[in-house]
């Protein structure tokens, strides 16, 4: 079957059939990763920038990493700030980029709808959305997904518990629509002042007590808390009261089904919303995730970027 | 110079006249409105048929940018513009550079429109010095050299003992404070209507409680003061119901809605709930909202060519409010006298401005509208400087097709 998207903007717009391709290629690419000589020709003679305006060193490092490990040339550019106090214009910006032939674009953004701006100016190159502002943040659901796949065999009618921040988090609306899609219920859990209005239209079963999010949970996804924001913000009194009430310890761990994973997508901040005892406990596929995450972005580039007519 | 204008529906709700009538113009003004006048010794004589002949249009919320953001729009582009819409007054809002808080910019303003300009400018002044919220601003000189408001237009006046004393002052002078309502601290940033679309887009969302909470306390401020309060682009349903139940009780209030309030919804522009658009029809409807007003807000594709969060706000509507007024009448909201009293009498009287009237001896400000007409929009084509329009491509029914100011005409459409 053949990919139908130039861009991957967001798992919105993924149908079920995209997100099982998307698998299925990564569930092949995975050992690559695993190799002594991790390296394939597939994308030789491909160009990928990663323009990063926003702070990234897992997602970056694991883009480049996937561009590097299939041969393509990989390019990081860490820009800073938005159009208005950078002096050159973001569509200016990737004009140049694209310019120079380059066939992907990986870009990370604050400002939410940034990529989809860029991918409706852009005549020749890709984008891929790699987190931008509060909007989505696609390959990490991707990989979420290959890790819950991994682990339960499937993903069609699994309860997946979503706690944290969730009107500023990305990879919690990435999650729900890519969640949704293939069959699974969705639950997310947080502080009122972290649950957006609109989540039950968007599919959502929504908590204030997390511990009705976890009961028979098959998976359980923590988000982080920025630790930056809480001083300036009201909404939350304290970490220490957010850790009381919304962290996932092995207390509350324990309504969860026996078999439930526990992810993350990092960083962790340890003793907030996670234990240590849980983020290092028997039921955390935290580094797989990140394993994965390489294989899901070889996938993505491969689909946008491969295939092309000189193979 | 002497004109006639034959056989048009005349339409001028300020004296309830709604039928086939003539209109003599003579030297800039309405020397008469009847049945089968007789032309002679006109200079001209412009057929009507099929139009209707309305007093000039009045749209009391308009941005000219002008002095100081002549790159978005200017005194001459923007009454052009108007012009082409089938104004023939604008009431123009003070957040130019320097910002308008004196005489010598309220001044020039009208000045240049009254030299250059294809329609009449009535600047609203700030409230306070510099739109900063603190002191107060000449409200008296300015009011004698043309001032027909005041707003700190874009920035809500925080400090209710500034508002408070800045009503009492106005009331003084029989001038009317026009509130931007909006409540910046439970705003916190949003750049959209909070609700399911702006969590879907990630984008921090503003509550209807913003405008409808601040709405509330000027209302309050107003009924304690006496002074005369209007309400600028309202767009919640709160806004309307509180301003009705405010207008019983016999508060001086007036109010406006954009066209774009009642035509367009978040899903398009990602501002405004269906919800809300139900209730501007309603309260124009129900009378409770007084005037259309475009909030013609000019800004250069620099501006708007960036990010969503660091866009710059607004679009334009001179060009496009008439006809989007008219889908009201087809829906069935408003008659079309209804309709048209919205963008002449009643924003004049919200604002004291002396147009709006076909009556005899008044000033003759005039526009020709054919309700049937066809056409589509291209932003291309556009009078005003600016291309931020979300219509662009549409087709609209109904258009001016003569506007004239003082007798004189501004502007044509070729057919």
């Amino acid at each position: 079957m053949a990919f139908s998207h130039k861009h991957i903007i967001g798992t919105q717009q993924l149908s079920r059939e995209d997100i099982e391709l998307i698998l299925e290629t990564a569930e092949s690419f995975k050992e690559i990763n695993q190799r002594d000589i991790k390296k394939v020709p597939t994308l030789r003679g491909k160009t990928i920038i990663n323009l990063f305006y926003e702070n990234s060193t897992r997602t970056r490092t694991s883009f480049e990493l996937a561009g590097k490990r299939m041969s393509a040339d990989t390019i990081n550019i860490s820009a800073s700030g938005s159009s208005v106090t950078k002096g050159e214009t973001l569509e200016d910006t990737a004009k140049n980029i694209e310019a120079m032939n380059a066939d992907v674009i990986v870009m990370r953004h604050s400002c939410s709808g940034a990529p989809d701006y860029l991918a409706k100016r852009l005549t020749k190159s890709s984008v891929i959305n790699a987190g931008d502002g509060a909007h989505e943040h696609p390959s990490q659901a991707l990989l979420d997904l290959l890790t819950i796949k991994e682990h339960k065999g499937r993903i069609e009618g699994l309860t997946v518990a979503i706690i944290g921040d969730i009107a500023r988090s990305r990879v919690a609306r990435s999650d729900l629509y890519a969640l949704k899609t293939m069959g699974a219920t969705v639950r997310l859990a947080g502080p009122a002042t972290m649950l957006p209005p609109g989540l039950e239209e968007m599919g959502a079963e929504v908590y204030t007590d997390i511990n009705e999010a976890i009961k028979d949970a098959d998976v359980v996804i923590m988000l982080r808390i920025q630790l930056e924001r809480e001083g300036g913000n009201t909404l939350v009194p304290t970490l220490r009261e957010y850790a009381q009430f919304f962290a996932l310890n092995t207390e509350n761990l324990k309504l969860a089904k026996p078999d439930a994973i526990v992810m993350h997508p990092g960083p962790l901040n340890r003793g907030v919303e996670i234990s240590s005892y849980v983020a290092d406990g028997s039921q955390n596929v935290i580094l797989e995730q990140v394993e994965n995450g390489v294989a899901v972005r070889m996938a993505l580039l491969y689909l946008l970027a491969g295939g092309s007519d000189e193979e | 110079m002497k004109t006639v204008i034959k056989n048009g529906h005349v339409i001028d709700p300020s004296q309830e006249l709604d039928g086939r009538f003539d209109v003599i113009v003579e030297d800039g003004k309405i020397v008469e409105v009847g049945e089968n006048l007789a032309t002679n010794g006109a200079d001209e004589v412009i057929d009507a048929d099929g139009l209707v002949v309305t007093p000039g249009l009045i749209d009391i919320y308009v941005h000219l940018r002008d002095p100081g953001f002549e790159y978005k729009e200017d005194i001459v582009s923007g009454t052009r513009s108007a012009a082409a819409g089938g104004f023939t007054s604008l009431a123009c809002m003070p957040n130019t550079k320097p910002v308008n808080d004196n005489k010598a910019t309220t001044l020039y303003m009208i000045h240049k429109a009254n030299q250059e300009g294809y329609a009449n400018v009535f600047p609203i002044c700030t409230i306070t010095k510099g739109q900063k919220g603190t002191s107060l601003v000449e409200m008296g000189d300015l009011k004698l050299a043309g001032c027909v408001g005041f707003s700190d237009d874009g920035l809500n006046v925080e400090s209710g003992d500034v508002l408070r004393r800045s009503m009492e002052y106005a009331s003084g002078f029989d001038m009317p404070i026009i509130a931007h309502a909006e409540d910046d601290a439970i705003k916190c940033g949003g750049v959209m209507n909070e609700g399911r679309v702006a969590t879907e887009l990630g984008l921090a969302g503003n509550p209807w409680v913003a405008e409808a909470a601040t709405v509330a306390r000027d209302l309050m401020l107003a009924e304690l003061t006496g002074a005369r309060l209007h309400v600028c682009h309202i767009s919640t349903r709160r806004t309307v119901e509180l301003i009705r139940e405010a207008k019983a009780r016999g508060v001086k209030v007036t109010c406006e809605v954009t066209p774009h309030h009642f035509t367009l919804t978040e899903e398009a522009v990602r501002g405004y709930d269906v919800n809300a658009k139900m209730a501007m029809k309603e309260g124009l409807a129900d009378g409770t909202i007084d005037a259309i007003a475009t909030d013609h807000a000019p800004h250069h594709i620099d501006d708007k060519n960036v990010e969503f969060n660091v866009a710059a706000n607004g679009l334009v509507g001179l060009e496009t409010a008439l006809p989007l007024s008219l889908n009201l009448v087809k829906e069935g909201v408003l008659t079309l006298s209804q309709a048209i009293s919205c963008l002449t009498d009643r924003p004049a009287k919200a604002l004291r401005i002396p147009r709006g009237t076909l009556a005899k001896g008044a000033i003759a400000d005039i526009a020709l509208i054919d309700p049937e007409y066809q056409w589509t929009l291209d932003a291309t084509q556009m009078k005003t400087k600016a291309r931020n329009t979300p219509f662009d491509g549409w087709n609209l029914t109904g258009a001016a097709m003569l506007t004239m100011r003082e007798g004189k005409i501004t502007f044509q459409r070729e057919k």
